[in-house]
């Protein structure tokens, strides 16, 4: 019983979300008490788990399984390294969103119905809380199943918590239906291993992948790709994702888009490197592929949004498809047998993974707080709030240069990891094939350009300059909690950026349990001090040398400055000699990306519509209304039409549904019959 | 770690030397090339000297990130000139950051400086910044595919292990990679550092303006240290398009007579690689915006290519 300590702690967590979750039920009627016991719990059962997954991931893993009368469907949990990661993952954020939230619900308290609505969200939250962390941890598949459908139900219920909009609940819909799409194809997916295999349990399924013969392997790869996929909202199963995740309450959001994709990302790795045996390579080219697409297209339809929220949600799709490149090169380094590549490129993924977990979730809790004190998350009516709300400005701005990949934040690190792995897949695949490595890596050198263009609109509109409506002109700094909640997660940015190189050893059982080798040794140089690309003379880089180096060359110039240099005056900015210069005459959003929209007019097909009111000459309107929009390429294209199809499919079947229980009664005995011969059949 | 220490405090005062002299001599030449006489070679420190002194005027809606910028602009290019090699093939801080570090590292600078536009509330700072980013944002692909066909044929990143990679094959300037490459990194070189046809870094016409857009609320020490900033870039991305396709010259060892050769020949080529940018901004005329991207493609196809013939050839 020597790994009693994890294994209490963590049902101890498990316990603590479900208190959380009841507690928040039963106080409906009051929502402060509500509201502390749900967001308390939630911080309790992250502490808790998240000490029990360090634990696990520095020492040794863990299972346990709750007795079950039927052998197939045993609750089975394990905190092998992989889980055990997962479960910090969670932990980290679902701690800093709980501490945010005390403050961030603390405003539905006043009015009669939200604060009755209060203790539900409280409810779901811990919930989702709940059922993603037994995602991360089940070890067999109908458990898994259970808790996946667990988290998609908890999900919904969250986004379409403001029932009475109309975005909310189609946002919700569009979830449910496509949530169950997943759920369709995981089930069958894991029907078709676990028959091989002839258990469900994840043991058993580790050794299945020897089993299935080609063709199965390419159906079980496609129904699980297609299922983690639409999970992780990859291009082109993404277009829930931008309408479900801005449409919840801003801490829902960041859980969204900062963890529960990431139970996608989860499953294709267990799937894709330990169920699946040795795949073919097309399947990893095809992981590549999907990966650089939605890559590019995400970050490509997040620059034309002005909805903070929204631009946010896009920005995930995009990072999905960064942390698949790294997925994707290591099922190719497996096949081709290179381990230790693999092994570097696993580690990529999955701290990329992480990273955008913690910066994702800070984002949005940045445009939480945003929507908190001005009402609003569109863009175009933001601004000048670096002044009023100083902290959450600079979490915000931490959030946005981790996210573009800049130096020395763990953004850098890890995209800094996966083109490594891109650049040594050159040498390890021969042919044509390899080629396809530089290329990517030039592409994800156009999507980190991209995502920090996205990211001076972001904050520079919103946080910048003057404020273009009342609403960010009375703008108040965020409660100190809500702060709290941000600074840990920025603190976090920093910590993994800066410390990169003493955090990756944790990667050594990752990898030992993946691919089967330990990459520790070659990762790092000098003492720790230096990240190494895995290969003698590849390439090194020290963010920590990077950021005292920085703050050294910086000092020079603002120690000089402020010594000799104390002549500043404000003065007014430059209005090109007309009289005051007013937030109208600010760049908008919308302007900021016109240059990008016009480059990439072919993808975006973009519309326009000007109206001008004028009284005597045309060079004198009294008003001008514009209008403008980008084609939804996907939801026209792809989307339209598999609809109609099943439109008129049901119309067809409307025929055999006659509403007579006579008829019924027949088809099911028609159905019967044809199963029974089926059975009889030898 | 004191060679260290001291090659650093070499390299540096190199740089914050040497980078306004160059801006100077480009300058010098191209009027020169236009029969005119040009304000001198040593008009930059003129007037880095007269800004240093001066005072400051900061727009009244401008908040921190206003004054952050060019600091930061400066630091991230003082560091990048750091880890390139210059006039020996060994850059004192190689080890800690690559080509990848040295591109992010000047997006870090870029991004500050972006922001720093859209800080004044002008409609000409967001004008530059969206400029600078949407123009960056293509030329990068096409800087990373070049750089990745130099990386790959040295089977690293790190730039001084590309330079003596390099040294070791004094010829292979001529295959045909590396002439596509080298194409590719020039013009994005000419993009990087807003020149024309890109960008007119003497105009100050309102709809023209890019980088010149960004900067037009900056003032005093705090100009200074912009213009200082994107002159040492221009020489890192000089520097970097010299020495790693002509690495001739550059000093192996610490032995000072191969470190005046390296000086030697390092200064030599800066000039012919000056004259080159300056021969193309005579001869061209700047193109519209729009026309920007066009250019931007053909730098891509050129990387795209480059990385398919060494893998041919």
């Amino acid at each position: 019983m020597n790994s009693f300590p994890t294994t209490g702690l963590f049902v101890g967590g498990l316990a603590a979300y479900a208190l959380g979750s009841i507690s928040g039920f039963l106080f409906r009627i009051s929502p402060a008490t509500a509201r502390r016991a749900g967001c308390g719990f939630g911080l309790l059962g992250a502490v808790l788990q998240g000490i029990s997954g360090l634990a696990a991931l520095l020492g040794s893993s863990v299972e346990w399984s709750i007795p079950c009368a039927v052998p197939l469907f045993a609750y089975s949990f394990s905190l092998g390294a992989v889980s055990a990661y997962f479960t910090v993952a969670l932990s980290l954020l679902a701690a800093s969103v709980s501490i945010y939230s005390f403050g961030y619900l603390a405003g539905m308290e006043k009015g009669v119905e939200s604060g009755r609505k209060l203790g539900l969200l409280t409810f779901f939250y811990n919930a989702l809380l709940l059922s993603l962390s037994v995602v991360f941890t089940a070890s067999n598949a109908f458990l898994f199943l259970i808790a996946w459908e667990m988290t998609s139900l908890a999900g919904y219920a969250l986004v379409t918590f403001d029932h009475k909009s109309e975005e909310s609940r189609s946002a919700g819909l569009l979830y449910l239906i496509m949530s169950h799409v997943e759920a369709g194809c995981l089930l069958l997916g894991f029907a078709l291993i676990g028959q091989h295999a002839g258990s469900l349990d994840f043991h058993a399924l580790r050794q299945a992948g020897g089993l299935l013969s080609p063709p199965q392997q390419a159906c079980a790869f496609l129904l699980f790709f297609l299922g983690f996929g639409i999970k992780a909202g990859v291009i082109p199963v993404h277009i829930w994702l931008p309408a479900a995740h801005p449409v919840a309450p801003s801490n829902v959001s960041a859980l969204l888009s900062g963890i529960v994709i990431k139970a996608g990302i989860y499953g294709m790795v267990r799937v894709f490197l330990e169920f699946l045996g040795v795949v073919p390579n097309w399947m990893g080219i095809a992981v590549i592929v999907v990966a650089v697409t939605s890559a590019i297209l995400g970050v490509l339809y997040a620059l034309m949004e002005h909805d903070l929220k929204r631009l946010l949600a896009y920005h995930s799709i995009e990072n999905i498809g960064i942390i698949l490149l790294g997925l994707g090169a290591a099922m190719m380094f497996q096949t081709a047998g290179y381990p230790r590549l693999a092994a570097f490129a696993v580690i990529a993924c999955l701290f990329h993974t992480l990273n955008h977990a913690v910066f994702k979730c800070l984002l949005f809790l940045g445009a939480g707080s945003v929507l908190h004190s001005t009402h609003t998350k569109n863009m175009e009516e933001l601004g000048g709030l670096n002044r009023r709300m100083p902290w959450t400005s600079l979490f915000f701005l931490v959030g946005a240069i981790a996210i573009s990949g800049l130096p020395p934040l763990n953004g850098f690190v890890s995209e800094w990891l996966t083109y490594q792995s891109l650049l040594a897949g050159f040498g390890a695949e021969k042919g044509l094939v390899g080629l396809m490595f530089p290329i990517a890596g030039s592409l994800l050198a156009l999507t980190g350009a991209l995502a920090a263009a996205c990211f001076v609109k972001a904050f520079g509109i919103t946080f910048l300059a003057l404020p273009r409506s009342p609403e960010a002109e009375n703008a108040q700094e965020a409660p100190t909690t809500m702060l709290a909640g941000m600074g840990i997660l920025a603190f976090a940015c920093f910590a993994l950026g800066i410390g990169a190189s003493w955090f990756l050893p944790v990667f050594e059982g990752i990898t030992r349990e993946l691919v089967g080798v330990s990459a520790r040794g070659d990762l790092t140089l000098a003492h720790g001090f230096v990240i190494s690309s895995g290969t003698p003379h590849g390439g090194s880089v020290s963010t920590a040398v990077i950021a005292l180096m920085l703050l050294a060359l910086g000092a020079i110039p603002a120690w000089f400055l402020a010594r000799r240099f104390a002549v500043r005056r404000v003065g007014p900015t430059w209005d090109c000699g007309l009289p005051g210069l007013g937030p109208e005459n600010e760049y908008t959003a919308t302007a900021f990306s016109k240059p990008l929209r016009m480059v990439f007019a072919a993808l975006y097909k973009p519309r326009r519509e000007i109206q001008t009111v004028f009284d005597v000459s045309p060079y004198f309107p009294k008003s001008i209304h514009f209008e403008s929009e980008i084609e939804p390429t996907f939801e026209n294209r792809i989307y339209k039409p598999v609809q109609a199809m099943v439109y008129w499919i049901s119309l067809r079947m409307r025929a055999i549904q006659a509403g007579s229980i006579h008829a019924y009664l027949a088809y099911i005995f028609v159905t019967l019959v044809i199963l029974l011969l089926f059975g009889v059949r030898p | 770690m004191i060679a260290t220490v001291v090659s650093i405090a070499l390299q540096l005062s190199l740089v914050l030397l040497l980078s306004p002299l160059v801006s100077g001599i480009i300058k010098t030449l191209k009027a020169r090339l236009q029969t005119r006489r040009g304000p001198g070679i040593l008009q930059p420190y003129r007037e880095l000297h007269k800004l240093l002194r001066k005072g400051m005027v900061i727009p009244e809606s401008a908040s921190w990130i206003f004054s952050a910028a060019p600091i930061v602009v400066f630091s991230t290019a003082a560091l990048v000139s750091l880890m390139i090699p210059m006039i020996s093939a060994a850059a004192p801080l190689s080890l800690f950051g690559g080509v990848l570090a040295v591109v992010y590292l000047l997006g870090l600078g870029r991004f500050f400086l972006a922001l720093g536009g859209l800080d004044t509330g002008t409609p000409f700072g967001g004008l530059g910044s969206s400029r600078e980013m949407t123009i960056s944002a293509l030329a990068e692909p096409a800087m990373m595919l070049a750089i990745f066909t130099v990386a790959l044929s040295a089977n690293s990143t790190n730039l001084s292990e590309v330079a003596h990679s390099a040294i070791g094959q004094s010829w292979r300037f001529l295959a045909p990679s590396q002439v596509l490459a080298f194409a590719a990194l020039f013009i994005v070189l000419i993009a990087e550092t807003g020149r024309i046809p890109v960008d007119n870094p003497a105009t100050h016409l309102e709809l023209t303006m890019i980088h010149e857009a960004m900067i037009l609320e900056y003032s005093g020490p705090y100009l200074a240290l912009i213009e200082w900033g994107a002159w040492i870039k221009q020489l890192i991305l000089m520097t970097l398009l010299i020495n790693t396709f002509y690495p001739f010259g550059l000093s192996t060892d610490m032995g000072l007579l191969n470190l005046a050769t390296g000086c030697a020949s390092y200064l030599l080529k800066l000039l012919f690689l000056s004259a080159l940018v300056v021969l193309v901004e005579t001869t061209n005329a700047k193109i519209r915006l729009f026309r920007v991207p066009e250019l931007l493609a053909v730098a891509f196809v050129l990387g795209a290519l480059a990385l398919i013939s060494t893998f041919l050839f």
